[in-house]
């Protein structure tokens, strides 16, 4: 792929979307590698218990996706992301099952701020919920 | 319950210091899914400019949680575990963090708010290295849902 260069992005390009499976695996790796042991994210009795459909992702998963998602396009250096920042509008359950759940991530270039830095407005959606709102990356191009 | 709003301003660390590690880097990076060789291979770290290689923009939510576990633990503050759930989440990087990075984390709490019988705070990160350079904010919100 060539690469993206500030000179040459306009401002409402589509980054085409893409999609990431959540298996329980995921998270079970996720929970490993972050620390974050919450009991909703592996506990399918305790999850139902506090009144969740399911083992929910967690959130940080998602969000390091958007990461994965405006890295790849930022010539796949996660060095370029200077800012992410989301929020996390619907939670996103993960069934025990082979398929798990499925996170589409889509943007659109929202602005040049100068300096090399572009503005990436992110959106990520799981089944018909939107499970990243009011979300953006800011990058560094060449 | 709602949470105790005399937390407001209250500032928690620096914390112990925290070393970045490749193994960390190659570990978190296979478990989101990051391909990138700049985060597993130091010679390609290198020839891309870092000094080693480089931590995915959010690796820093391992060092900003643990920081503000420490407010989110205090029982004085009255948070039911159990029953949150993340609201928000930024970082703001003045550089990325790299292998050999030892950095500590100072927590804020900017806010706490009641929605009915939901409650919300956010807090603010600074990470940066013992040296004192600024690597990383980190602002999040975390949401506990009445029972």
């Amino acid at each position: 792929m060539p690469p993206v260069r500030y000179d040459e992005v306009e401002v409402g390009t589509q980054i085409p979307p893409r999609s990431y499976q959540l298996k329980r695996l995921n998270l079970v790796k996720y929970a490993g590698a972050s620390g974050d042991f919450n009991i909703i994210h592996w506990n399918e009795r305790v999850a139902r218990e506090v009144g969740l459909p399911n083992v929910i992702s967690h959130g940080m998963l998602t969000m390091a996706q958007a990461g994965n998602f405006v890295t790849e396009w930022a010539n796949g250096d996660p060095g370029a992301v200077v800012e992410l920042g989301v929020r996390f509008s619907k939670m996103v359950p993960v069934p025990d099952d082979d398929e798990g759940a499925t996170v589409e991530i889509s943007g659109v270039v929202a602005g040049k701020l100068g300096d090399g830095r572009v503005k990436v407005d992110l959106t990520a959606r799981s089944g018909a919920e939107k499970v990243l709102s009011r979300s953006h990356a800011v990058v560094r191009l060449p | 319950m709602a949470l105790n709003p005399d937390y407001i301003g209250r500032v928690y660390g620096p914390g112990a210091p925290y070393e970045v590690s490749r193994v960390k880097i190659a570990e978190f990076a296979d478990a989101i899914g990051d391909v990138s060789p700049l985060c597993r291979d130091r010679e390609a770290a290198i020839k891309a400019g870092y000094p080693d290689v480089i931590a995915p923009p959010t690796l820093a939510i391992i060092i900003s949680m643990a920081s503000t576990k420490v407010i989110q633990d205090d029982p004085g503050l009255g948070l039911d575990y159990s029953m949150v759930v993340h609201g928000e989440q930024q970082f703001t990087h003045g550089r990325p963090l790299h292998a050999g990075d030892v950095v500590v984390a100072t927590s804020t709490v900017d806010s706490i708010r009641a929605l009915g019988a939901t409650s919300m705070m956010t807090t603010t990160t600074d990470i940066s290295t013992v040296d004192g350079e600024h690597v990383c904010t980190a602002r999040s919100v975390i949401v506990e849902r009445g029972k």
